[in-house]
């Protein structure tokens, strides 16, 4: 397979591109603090933003309805980070 | 910006990256026996079999599960392996499912339910989950007769215990 | 056909994600029951609210939402210009949620309709975990459309639409600590306000002193909100949060939101959670409680929800859980009440109904109860 010889200014771009993928392959091997089997706290429900959903999104409503601001409600991530 | 004057090419190299990524993440197939290594001794303290040591366990296959009362993947899992272990007990293969959690009574509030023949290990101290380098919940490792390891499948879905019934297959011939 | 930079830039990045391939899940299977109440300020909306939620094969889980609003009652800025009247309101939600590897995708579809306004929202998201899942990256985007309408004005008939654009990262900090942060822009274009709404003048020959006519807000909004949250667990089994949330408009309101709770448990089966929660907003640019005389300015508002006000509530949950065999289909069921009391305090909107000189009417405050009593069951 054979790859064009490129031009002086596509060098920059060449040098963004791997960057980008030696900070994906480095991120990749940066060492979790939180092993996945110390989880256990928070994958309890009582650490869950969300554990009621119905519940929640009515609550947010409820104000919104009568307030001025909205949005930045939500929340997500954490938990069990299992599979 | 053109890279590639060809179509032809521009295929190659797709089909390329493709096939080097099918094979990071497929594992249905046992690694190569010539370059396996071999499994990380420990012994730990079981529900009701005693102490139990990997090496002790050399001449059989063994399925290695590490698993918590708090991780749902782990709660689908048990009662299939616990059909694994109903099948292949007699032909040289037991399962050490570990048991993480740090209270090791909480495995009882799956294990009430669902009642097991296999040794639990009990590892509260994280400390055989440190040595084999667990990187998800539920992880398995299969072992063959010689202590090397064969097998090892991050997470649990439906289907991945018909995956690990093909390698235990497998191992159990040689 | 060339192959560009950017799609070579792309297979390199999913190749080295898919080489550390394992998977984030998708939410657990549920189904909720739920009886939701407002009462207050004259006030009172109540209805039901059910989920479903249905995992289907390894990769897919769908849920669907039915809510049903019943209004009764009015509120001050009703009373003040018409009288009480009850109407309902049905929401109706369905959505998808996809799994692949470490990725989660969702999309959904919102209809909400009643007599006189209809509104429907198509919404995306998606959020990718990442460095062993310690962190988690959302994106969402979300575009309403309204269709507002006034009883008794068969002619009426008025558009609005809505553009959410929402970004949220988590990040696990130690075993015990995870701390998250959101934004979110919203940009509306359309007709903006409450049909109902209006503004009151000064008019000495009049009755009252003053008279009403309709509000005129801008036809574009566009607003912005960020959000920090924590949630730590503390070394029994309880768990603290706090919320601090600031926002800001192009129609100068600016408000900050802040939360905070304990949630304790005892034994297995029982959570109780207590909660504060204090808002403050100030006023719109154009808003006004009395105006000098008709049509002083272009932008004339003076819907409550416009003015400078703030809030505290303070409320409580019981939930008790029932925990039945891990192989048995039915695994979890709990049966919860939820009850906030908030307290209005207006620091710029007159309560007209007092018997008061025009322009000097005691400033508004209500308060209201809600409650959430409801029913989970978890397969």
């Amino acid at each position: 397979m054979q790859l064009r010889t490129f031009p002086c200014k596509s060098v920059g771009r060449m040098l963004l591109f791997a960057a980008l993928a030696l900070l994906n392959i480095a991120c990749a091997s940066i060492e979790p603090w939180v092993q996945p089997y110390e989880r256990d706290n928070l994958a309890d429900p009582i650490m869950a933003t969300n554990r009621n959903p119905v519940a929640t999104s009515y609550t947010h409503h409820a104000y919104q309805a009568r307030e001025g601001a909205r949005g930045a409600e939500g929340g997500a991530g954490g938990g069990c980070g299992c599979n | 910006m053109q890279y590639f004057s060809t179509l032809k090419q521009a295929r190659s190299l797709i089909t390329l990256m493709l096939s080097l990524s099918l094979l990071c993440i497929t594992g249905v197939h046992a690694a190569d026996k010539s370059s396996a290594v071999m499994a990380a001794d420990f012994t730990l303290a079981s529900k009701a079999h005693g102490n139990l040591r990997l090496q002790e366990q050399i001449g059989s296959v063994v399925l290695i599960n590490f698993w918590a009362s708090w991780c749902g993947p782990c709660r689908q899992e048990l009662p299939l392996l616990e059909e694994i272990q109903q099948q292949y007990a007699d032909l040289g293969f037991t399962i050490f499912a570990i048991n993480v959690d740090k209270d090791s009574s909480k495995a009882d509030v799956l294990l009430n339910d669902i009642p097991v023949s296999f040794p639990v290990l009990f590892d509260p101290d994280s400390k055989v989950s440190e040595l084999y380098q667990v990187k998800a919940m539920p992880t398995t490792v299969i072992v063959d007769r010689d202590g090397k390891v064969r097998f090892a499948h991050l997470g649990y879905k439906n289907g991945d215990t018909d995956k690990y019934q093909h390698i235990i297959k497998t191992l159990l011939r040689e | 056909m060339a192959v560009t930079r950017f799609s070579l830039l792309g297979c390199g990045m999913a190749l080295t994600w898919l080489m550390q391939s394992h998977a984030a899940v998708l939410p657990q299977e549920r189904a909720d029951a739920m009886y939701h109440s407002y009462s207050g300020g004259g006030v009172s909306i109540d209805g039901p609210s059910i989920l479903l939620r249905k995992q289907i094969g390894n990769s897919v889980s769908v849920s669907a939402n039915y809510y049903v609003d019943t209004i009764s009652g009015a509120s001050i800025d009703v009373l003040a210009t018409a009288s009480p009247y009850a109407e309902k309101r049905t929401e109706h939600t369905v959505g998808l949620d996809y799994v692949r590897n470490k990725t989660l995708m969702n999309v959904s579809y919102t209809s909400s309709d009643e007599n006189d306004f209809n509104a429907t929202t198509y919404s995306l998201g998606v959020s990718q975990d990442f460095f062993g899942d310690l962190t988690t990256l959302s994106l969402g985007y979300s575009k309403g459309s309204d269709e507002v309408g006034k009883r008794g004005d068969e002619s009426f008939s008025e558009q609005a639409e809505r553009h959410n654009y929402r970004l949220g990262l988590t990040q696990v900090i130690s075993k015990n600590f995870i701390v998250g942060l959101s934004l979110e822009n919203i940009a509306d274009q359309g007709y903006l306000n409450n049909p109902y709404r209006a503004v009151r003048f000064l008019e000495p020959e009049s009755e009252r002193g003053f008279r009403y006519e309709t509000e005129a807000y801008p036809n574009t909004r566009t607003s912005n909100a960020a959000a920090l949250t924590a949630n730590y667990y503390l070394p029994y089994r309880a768990s603290i949060y706090a919320e601090a949330r600031l926002f800001s408009d192009t129609w100068g309101i600016e408000a900050d939101t802040y939360k905070v709770g304990y949630i304790h448990t005892f034994g297995d089966d029982w959570i109780v959670e207590l909660r504060a929660r204090h808002y403050s907003q100030s006023k719109a640019d154009f808003y006004q409680d009395l105006y000098q005389r008709s049509e002083e300015f272009n932008f004339r508002a003076r819907d409550k929800e416009m003015s400078t006000f703030s809030n505290l509530s303070l409320g409580f949950s019981v939930s008790y859980e029932l925990r039945f065999s891990a192989s048995a289909w039915l695994k979890k069921s709990s049966i919860n009440l939820d009850f906030d009391h908030v307290a209005f305090d207006y620091q710029d909107f007159r309560n007209v109904l007092a018997d008061a000189p025009v322009g000097d009417e005691p400033f508004y405050a209500f308060s209201a109860n809600i409650t959430r009593l409801y029913l989970s069951v978890f397969y």
